[in-house]
Parts: structure tokens; C-alpha cells; sequence
């Protein structure tokens, strides 16, 4: 019996800190896993007893690259436990500020992190040698991004103005209008980029993949709605863990997510909602996910990028509008009294769905949290992704194997911090 | 044309906030890739380069075993080693551990914890190794991080301000919060650098930046306890982002020793 190790002691391109780890015996594939060793934060714990008040600023600390929507998820969650309904002022607003951080972060992973292996680089530095005007598009609809965010939010990451009950100060009209022009680029630009990456080269990879997301009947998902999934089911958000289960495994300080009932993985992220929500992309967007030649619903995990260029079209798009319509409004949040209660919430942060659940004393103390992470949710997929990737490339050297797989890996934008932990890719058929 | 100097960038317990400050610089990034070699930054490029490195930028803060070592190996690598941040300088949001049973802590995220290997408490760069600067927030500046990097790459010593969020406040002309609306604030306290964003969204500063350079906690605490904050209040006010820097941590264990609510 001959046995062969691949290990990628640190994944790189990707947020936080992780490996991946594959054994081969007799040339079949005996183990793959995606490692993670970020350490452990305890976010969970570390909220009991904490003034509810508290949560938006502190698990926006659990990802530098998406603290918006650890904030979203928290105060819709917390707000359902105080029974209160948010104002169509503060929900536009908050889609607003989802967009600037869905705008900075798929910039981010699309021109640094992505882009990059379809055109054989190391890094989004190195490429712009070579696409100087492409790296500083992406860098420029990253920093209008990160703008919406400042104005609307103080700064980009972690911004200051999120309350439970609103926002502690809603803009003045002009702040945000004078953005527009920028934003107005900005989608032309995005569209760019959803035509460039369109022809790239795709490894033929499709699989069977039961895709999830919040949806909602008249928006594309991001605040609010039921968790659906490709095999036809609408789940009320409060039954999210009677249908979803983490479990425990050894090689990971990330919770791994599966179906409760069957076992099965999943996938979220932007190819998940752009399946299984179309036709409510703006018009833009929905115009050139008919252009650029996918077969939606699109099982190609490569193809991820694609469906997050599009995403990044939708919400320049969708940021104009609402800016267009915005007056500054008063109050700002909605007042409330402590009660004793239970709220859960999934948005869709720009990795896929977010959920967050609270239990609450009647002096707005917080008595228990859970926190499911997109990624940790993505885990056990992109182990079976892997799984059926590698005899493909098998007679490959390691070096090539160890690459491919990384690349695969990196199409899910994988945040590892979120998750709480690293990823190890480890190949080994020794 | 004389090599360029060589920048590290390494992640210990964190949230990859402030390592992103840096690809956050969009404008300013190209070039300073021009000035500077980046030899080691695994969220930004695949190629790694060995040490030593002429600057090493530390974000995070040491909680399991395996890092308590790694720091020392990369102390050993570095000319400059710069904390960024509050996890890397002084143990961030996860060292509230450092006042509970991290044990329990650990039993309560995880089904099976003797997978979990970690360090019963959250500690700062500082508390290992020899560290040449501290850059303060919860996130970093980045225009602090870009001053901070060019200078030592021209061996010069970075300044940073080290007085207080007052300040920032009466240059920008924002109302005191405190005064006009009687808002807890930790301004008075806490080191400047962040511009005073949160008076001008209507509220007080929650000390993201850590302690100013001879702060005068007593006075503020009292201050917010004579305004109607209870001392739990208080004492979670204190424990946060910074909560495990010195001065903030002895004034919140002083108000502990003495308080009279329920914990």
C-alpha cells in the first residue's frame, strides 16, 4: 500500500487562518480536510451578562471584513426578543449600509484575493503589473464601498452607528447624495467586471448542490425573510435549528453545519442567492446574468465569482436607489422597554447566512447567544467539494495537487476568523 | 538600487480588521508595494518570502500554547515588531475571558472541548516579547498604519498622538455628548487617533483606542456612577476592546473590589 500526504499548512488569500490536509492510499482518496486552527474567541460566552446594548459593537469584532453583518443579524435577533418591529426608514437605511459592506468585501475577494488564479498570480499586487487599470477599478469600487460605510457608518470596519432600535444618527440627505456620482461609476464599473470575469476559464466541475438563503418575495436577500433552499423548502427563520445542525469535529475550532435530518451539506453564498433569487437582482444585474452565458441555476463552485460580480452590480445599483429616495428621518431608533424574551435572526452576510439567536432577561442582559457563521456552514461542503476534486488532478505533483485545491477553496471566499478558526490543507498519500 | 526593506504581516486571535486596514488603503496601496517589499501578508498574496523582516506588523493576541511560541520565533525574525491593535496590544474582546473560567467559556461554544486547545487567558503582544511600537485601535488608522510603516522603513521613530478623544472632539467642533446630553463617554480617557466618530453619531466614545497616556480614571468613573450608571455599568463600560490594558483593567478591578450591586 502506497500512501501519500498533501498538506497547505496555511491557506492564503483567504480571511483568518486555516489548512487543508489530503491522504491518499493507492492513489484513492483516504482523508481530506480543511483545517482550521484560528484560535478560539468565545464570542458566545463572553456576551452573557453583557447589556444587550453591548452585541452590535461587540460581535462585530468576530470579522473585521463583514462586522456589518454581525451587526445586522444581532439587532434584528435582539429586536424580535424586545418585540420590536423596525420602521421602513431604518430597514432601507440598513440595506444601504449591507451594500457598502457587500460592495467592499466582494471587491476585495473578486480583484485581491480571486481574479488571481484564474490569471496565474500570486496576489492582487503582483497581477496589477500586468492589469493596472483592472486591480484600480477593483480597488476603486472598494473604496466607494468603504465610503457608504463611512458616512453611513463612521468608518468601514466596524462602524458606530448600529443601535438596536435603528441607527444612534440617521444622515443628512446630502452626505449620502453627494456619493452618488461615484456610485453611479461605480456600476458601470461593476458591470465591467462581471463581463471580464465571465470569460475566464472555468475548471468543468458542476455538482449536485443544495443551495440556501433567506429569501424574500420582493427583494434580493440580505435583512429579511425565510431560509429557502433548491429542493423547494420555505423554513421560518425560527425553525432554522430544527433543520440546520453543527457539529463538532476534531480538525477544526469552527462548528461544521449540516442538514439536521438527513445529513446532508449545503451551500451558501452569493451563487446560492443568485439561484435561488433571479429575478429580483436589479435590473442591471439581472440583465447581465442573462448575458454572460450561465445556465442558472449554475453548480460550478468556480463560477462563485461570476454570481458575486453580479452581486456587486446589484448593490451599487440598489445603494442609487435608495440614496434617490432618502430623507433624513427622526427618531432615528425605536424606544423600547427591557423584557424578558427570545429572538433569532438570518441575513445574508456577503459569504452567505448569517444566524444569530438571543435569550434575554428583563433588564436587557444577555443570557445566552448562538452564533452560526457562514463559513462554518460552508465547511463540510467545501471538504466534499475536495473530495471530489482530487482524483482529478491526482497524477499531478503535490505542488499542483496542494495549488488546485487552494484555488477551489478559495471560490467560496472562505472567512475563517468568522468561523472562529484556520484552515489546514494537508495532502497525503504516502 | 538598494533592496527594498522587507514587511511581515502575522495574525494571532483576531478578527483580520486591521491587517485589512492595510488593503483598505486603496489609494495609497500600489505605492507603498512600490516602497516596500511585502514578504509575508498570507490574506493578500500566496508568495511568502523568509525572514528576517525589517518590520513586522502583529495583529491579535496570544490564547493557545502554540502561539505563545510562534510569537518568539517571529520576534527572533524581526528587526521592528509593531502590535496593531487592540487584540495585539492589549488582548482585545476575547481577554473578558481573562476575568471568567475559560474552561466553562470553552464547554459552552464547543460539544466536544477537549478538541479545543487554548490558553485559559487572552494576552497582549507585550506580555511575550520585546514589541518596538504599539499602534492603538479596535480598528487601526489606517493613515497611523501608513505612517507607522514609512517610517520605520526610513528608520525613522512613527508618532503617533497620545492624548485624548477630547481633543479630536473640540478640533472637529463636535458638542461634548457628556455635557449636552449627559452620555457616558470614555473620551476623556482614551487615547486619540479614531477622529471622535462617535460623539458626531450622537454618542459617547467606547474606549476602542485604550487608555490615553496618564489617564485619570478615578475622576471620569466617579463622574459616570454620580450621572446614574450603576457600577456594573461602569465596570463593563471599562471591559472591552481594551478592557485588559493596564489602567483600564485596575480601575474595573477597583470598582469590583468595592462594589456594592449584584454582580
Amino acid at each position: 500500500m502506497t500512501e501519500r500526504k498533501i498538506e497547505v499548512k496555511a491557506l492564503t488569500r483567504v480571511e483568518g487562518e486555516g489548512g487543508l490536509y489530503v491522504r491518499m492510499r493507492d492513489n484513492r482518496v483516504d482523508d481530506i480536510r480543511l483545517t482550521i486552527y484560528e484560535p478560539p474567541r468565545l464570542f458566545e460566552k463572553l456576551l452573557e451578562g453583557r447589556q444587550l446594548e453591548d452585541t452590535p459593537d461587540i460581535v462585530a469584532r468576530i470579522c473585521g471584513i463583514c462586522p456589518v453583518a454581525y451587526q445586522m443579524s444581532s439587532v434584528h435577533a435582539l429586536e424580535m426578543a424586545l418585540g420590536i418591529t423596525s420602521t421602513p426608514e431604518v430597514r432601507q437605511l440598513r440595506r444601504l449600509l449591507y451594500c457598502g459592506e457587500w460592495i467592499e468585501s466582494h471587491a476585495l475577494h473578486v480583484y485581491l484575493l480571486n481574479i488571481p488564479d484564474f490569471l496565474g498570480y500570486d496576489s492582487g499586487l503582483e497581477m496589477a503589473a500586468d492589469y493596472p487599470d483592472e486591480v484600480n477599478r477593483g480597488l476603486r469600487m472598494k473604496k466607494h464601498g468603504n465610503a457608504l460605510l463611512e458616512v453611513l457608518g463612521g468608518r468601514a470596519i466596524h462602524p458606530v452607528n448600529v443601535a438596536v432600535g435603528g441607527f444612534y444618527r440617521a444622515p443628512a440627505r446630502m452626505e449620502l447624495r453627494k456619493l452618488i456620482p461615484d456610485l453611479e461609476w461605480c456600476i458601470e464599473a461593476a458591470a465591467e467586471t462581471v463581463r471580464w470575469v465571465s470569460t475566464f476559464d472555468f475548471p468543468d466541475f458542476t455538482q449536485d448542490y443544495q443551495f440556501v438563503s433567506v429569501s424574500h418575495p420582493d427583494e434580493y436577500p440580505m435583512n429579511e425573510g425565510a431560509v429557502v433552499t433548491s429542493n423547494n423548502e420555505s423554513i421560518p427563520v425560527t425553525d432554522f435549528e430544527d433543520e440546520f445542525e453543527e457539529r463538532h469535529v476534531e480538525h477544526s475550532t469552527a462548528l461544521q453545519s449540516v442538514r439536521k435530518k438527513t445529513g446532508e451539506t449545503y451551500f451558501l453564498g452569493p451563487m446560492a442567492r443568485v439561484n435561488l433569487n433571479l429575478d429580483r437582482l436589479s435590473p442591471m444585474a439581472r440583465k447581465l446574468a442573462d448575458e454572460v452565458g450561465v445556465d442558472w441555476p449554475c453548480g460550478n463552485p468556480y463560477k462563485n465569482i461570476i454570481a458575486r460580480s453580479l452581486e456587486i452590480v446589484h448593490a451599487f445599483e440598489e445603494a442609487v436607489s435608495i440614496i434617490r429616495d432618502y430623507k433624513t428621518f427622526s427618531p432615528s431608533r425605536a424606544e423600547y422597554t427591557y423584557q424578558a424574551g427570545e429572538g433569532c435572526s438570518a441575513t445574508e452576510a456577503p459569504r452567505g447566512l448569517l444566524y444569530h439567536r438571543y435569550i434575554v432577561d428583563d433588564e436587557g442582559r444577555i443570557k445566552h447567544a448562538v452564533i452560526i457563521p457562514p463559513t462554518s456552514q460552508n465547511q463540510a461542503q467545501i471538504e466534499s467539494d475536495l473530495r471530489n476534486w482530487v482524483p482529478r488532478v491526482i497524477d499531478q505533483d503535490d505542488a499542483t495537487v496542494a495549488r488546485s485545491c487552494e484555488d477551489l477553496v478559495r471560490t467560496y471566499d472562505p472567512c475563517i476568523s468568522c468561523s472562529t478558526h484556520f484552515l489546514k490543507l494537508e495532502l497525503d498519500r504516502g | 538600487m538598494a533592496t527594498k526593506p522587507k514587511l511581515g504581516v502575522f495574525k494571532f486571535a483576531s478578527c483580520d480588521g486591521c491587517q485589512l486596514s492595510l488593503l483598505s488603503a486603496e489609494d495609497e496601496l500600489l505605492g507603498i508595494a512600490d516602497q516596500i517589499e511585502i514578504a509575508y501578508f498570507l490574506e493578500a498574496t500566496s508568495r511568502t518570502v523568509p525572514g528576517p523582516y525589517h518590520i513586522s506588523l502583529i495583529e491579535g493576541s496570544i490564547t493557545t500554547p502554540h502561539d505563545a511560541e510562534r510569537i518568539q520565533s517571529i520576534r527572533r525574525e524581526s528587526k521592528y515588531l509593531v502590535t496593531i491593535g487592540a487584540c495585539a496590544t492589549a488582548g482585545g474582546i476575547q481577554a473578558l475571558r481573562n476575568w471568567a473560567d475559560c474552561d466553562e467559556f470553552v464547554r459552552g461554544v464547543y460539544a466536544t472541548p477537549d478538541y479545543i486547545s487554548a490558553l485559559k487567558t487572552s494576552t497582549a503582544i507585550a506580555d511575550h516579547v520585546k514589541v518596538d511600537f504599539e499602534l492603538r485601535g479596535c480598528p487601526i488608522n489606517k493613515y497611523q498604519l501608513i505612517e507607522v510603516i514609512q517610517s520605520l522603513a526610513a528608520e525613522r521613530r512613527p508618532t503617533t498622538p497620545t492624548h485624548s478623544v477630547c481633543l479630536e472632539c473640540k478640533r472637529r467642533g463636535t458638542v461634548c455628548v457628556t455635557v449636552a446630553r449627559n452620555e457616558p463617554c470614555l473620551g476623556p480617557v482614551t487615547q486619540a487617533g479614531c477622529n471622535a466618530i462617535c460623539p458626531t453619531f450622537n454618542r459617547g466614545c467606547f474606549g476602542c483606542y485604550g487608555p490615553q497616556a496618564q489617564p485619570n480614571l478615578v475622576a471620569l468613573t466617579t463622574s459616570m456612577q454620580e450621572s446614574g450608571m450603576s457600577e456594573r455599568q461602569v465596570i463593563h463600560s471599562l471591559r472591552s476592546f481594551n478592557g485588559y490594558a493596564p489602567e483600564f483593567r485596575e480601575e474595573s478591578d477597583r470598582i469590583e473590589t468595592m462594589r456594592t450591586d449584584e454582580p
